[in-house]
């Protein structure tokens, strides 16, 4: 038998059918809903008279738009409210499961379905979002789509889909200290670009995700897509299993076991050959911020900005205010944003939190920490994280994707630049005319403590 | 299926979904009234007036074709930034490269991504620069683009599926729906 990938394994076992010269018919396990790419979806179904095929494979939440303080009290924005109406109206009229503003498992789609065990290796997994990419840190095919395809797979339980080709990047190596998986995945895209991953899924291989937890593994995943590529997988092992047990919809006893079986037997055949191939040295990797609008245009933290004559590439630099050549050591930084489907997982806060204890907020920053989760919050609570980041100064607000994206109130105000653990430094993502850093939560920490960009690998000891 | 049409040169790289339709005009639940919102931080000041010096907003460039530079569509799968480039009135959308989800969204909603080499894109993108009155010809039939009354032409490439698809205005909904007996028996049979 041929030599196969991870991504050739999960995606062989789900192609129903294949269209002559065409696309295949590919089933889907799971299916995330969140309030933003689902309305017209739902819609789209009802004006065709089409019911919905498999709602107990959907999970729906609400998380885009929704406000970070007060979420006990009604959604002041009327579109907003709107929009969070309608999920709940859609996902009750067809028997959805809604996790829904104020519900104990409410939360980013990206950190709750992880958290609850509906993700799981060797599963597909798609959603009306981009960075659906997180999910396959577990060995799971997961992807984000757009709402004509949720409209498909309400209908179907299915996509129309080519296969995609394959791409492995290879890390080993040992990370310096201070580098975390952020760092990890920004020094690859700031080498392979934006676009080298597109119409591949990639797998991510090597010590260094092998020696990952799962938070740090979703980190990596997650920013595939800002490589281009559609997914990103690691292979599922110990470090899987352990954290996949027990959990809320994870399978329980000898149902496990058997699935544990399975799983193991999803790893790449050794010998297995990739359509492109990367290797990286672990060495290399340095704490990691970006200066551009793409999250491409990433340098580590103690380099200067690259000079190039393209007019891209300058557009770019004159939005940010920086110039070519410089160092974004001891820029001044106003804002700091910690949180998104990148790094809000406890993990991130408890980086966070390390650097902090003892130390204050500088006064020149707002600082928002904004849980991936209703259960990461309550556990930063129980884990005594937040009085450190009350003491400090930090303002620790509710769950949601909040100044990832800007949808809600959680704007950077025009020409103000802000060190973020998100995923994107695009034009006025974090609000109309925001200038985003990209970078890990221990650097934003730091950011937030100096009020300026540091050199963190200088106060590491 | 052909289409003649004068174009509008965007001569930008990695134009990300969120530059198409920024995240603060997602709020709608139906598809209507994206076109008004369509490269709005580019098209408005921050005061609300009309930059005159973005593409759109120059009275000789018009047309339902846009030319977009390299990696159009990149980021946020937001189906959103497609009804938003339709809602405005473009057909075509060309550029040397798409990002995978803006592509398939596009064909998902009757726009056409016609993806040609690095060459022909610069070529394109100087002829139209240099006069506005250039006329395109895209017939999706036989795959070509081409600056009508000149030598500039090109085959593109567009899945066989998804060109039937355009031609005879039919979704993947319909063909899925219409296996639904081998999506029930793949169900009974899972082996994973």
């Amino acid at each position: 038998m041929s030599k196969r990938t991870l991504f050739d394994k999960v995606w062989d076992s789900h192609v129903v059918s294949t269209i002559e010269n065409g696309p295949q018919i590919l089933y889907i396990d799971k299916h995330l809903i969140h309030e933003v790419t689902s309305p017209q979806a739902f819609n789209e179904l009802e004006d065709r008279g089409i019911p919905i095929f498999r709602p107990d494979q959907i999970v729906a939440t609400a998380d885009h738009n929704t406000p970070t303080l007060n979420q006990d009290q009604p959604v002041k924005d009327a579109l907003s409210r709107k929009q969070l109406e309608q999920l709940s109206e859609n996902c009750q009229k067809n028997n959805i499961t809604l996790f829904e503003l104020g519900h104990e498992y409410n939360g980013i789609v990206h950190v709750m379905a992880p958290e609850l065990g509906v993700t799981q290796p060797g599963i597909t997994m798609v959603c009306g979002d981009s960075h659906t990419s997180t999910h396959g840190a577990f060995g799971a095919i997961a992807f984000g789509i757009g709402t004509s395809q949720v409209a498909q797979v309400f209908a179907s339980q299915c996509l129309l889909l080519t296969k995609p080709k394959s791409l492995r990047v290879n890390v080993n190596g040992k990370l310096q200290k201070g580098v975390l998986p952020k760092d990890v995945i920004l020094y690859i895209i700031s080498k392979l670009g934006t676009n080298s991953g597109t119409g591949y899924f990639c797998e991510y291989a090597g010590n260094v995700f092998e020696d990952m937890s799962m938070e740090g593994r979703m980190t990596v995943c997650n920013m595939s897509i800002e490589m281009g590529a559609r997914g990103g997988m690691i292979a599922p092992d110990e470090t899987t299993f352990e954290y996949v047990k027990g959990r809320e919809f994870a399978p329980k006893g000898e149902a496990f076991e058997e699935k544990v079986a399975y799983w193991k037997t999803l790893p790449t055949d050794e010998g297995a050959v990739f359509d492109k191939e990367y290797h990286f040295n672990a060495e290399d990797i340095e704490p990691m911020v970006t200066y551009g609008t793409n999250p491409g245009m990433g340098i580590k933290i103690s380099e200067t900005i690259p000079v190039e004559d393209n007019p891209s590439f300058k557009k770019s630099l004159a939005y940010m205010n920086f110039e070519a050549g410089e160092s974004l050591i001891n820029k001044p930084i106003n804002f700091v944003f910690i949180g998104s489907c990148t790094n809000s997982r406890i993990e991130d806060f408890r980086v966070a939190a390390d650097f902090i204890k003892g130390k204050k907020k500088a006064d020149n920053v707002t600082a928002w920490l904004v849980p991936g989760s209703k259960q990461v919050e309550a556990q930063i609570i129980e884990e005594g994280l937040k009085t450190v980041f009350d003491e400090a100064g930090f303002e620790l607000r509710q769950p949601g994707c909040s100044a990832c994206l800007a949808m809600n109130d959680d704007k950077i105000p025009q020409g103000e630049y802000c060190v973020s653990t998100s995923n994107r430094n695009f034009e006025g993502r974090q609000g109309q005319g925001s200038r985003t850093i990209l970078a890990s939560p221990l650097v934003a920490a730091a950011t937030a403590v100096e009020g300026k960009i540091i050199d963190i690998t200088k106060h590491l000891n | 299926m052909t289409l003649r049409s004068t174009a509008i040169p965007l001569n930008i790289e990695n134009v990300d979904t969120d530059q198409i339709i920024p995240a603060r005009f997602l709020k709608a639940t139906d598809k209507k009234g994206f076109g008004d919102n369509v490269f709005r931080d580019w098209r408005y000041n921050k005061d609300g007036k009309e930059n005159s010096e973005f593409i759109l907003n120059k009275p000789e460039y018009s047309g339902s074709i846009l030319v977009a530079g390299n990696n159009f569509g990149c980021g946020s799968s937001r189906e959103h930034a497609a009804w938003a480039i339709v809602g405005y009135g473009f057909k075509v959308v060309v550029s040397s490269f798409f990002a995978d989800i803006f592509k398939g969204n596009a064909l998902n909603n009757g726009l056409l991504p016609v993806q040609v080499s690095e060459r022909f894109l610069s070529d394109l993108m100087q002829r139209i620069a240099s006069n506005p009155q250039t006329v395109l010809e895209v017939d999706l039939q036989k795959q070509t683009i081409s600056v009508v009354n000149s030598d500039l032409s090109e085959h593109f490439e567009i899945d066989a599926y998804k060109k039937t698809c355009m031609i005879n205005g039919y979704d993947d909904i319909d063909y899925l729906i219409n296996n639904k007996e081998l999506i029930e028996a793949f169900e009974a049979q899972k082996i994973y």
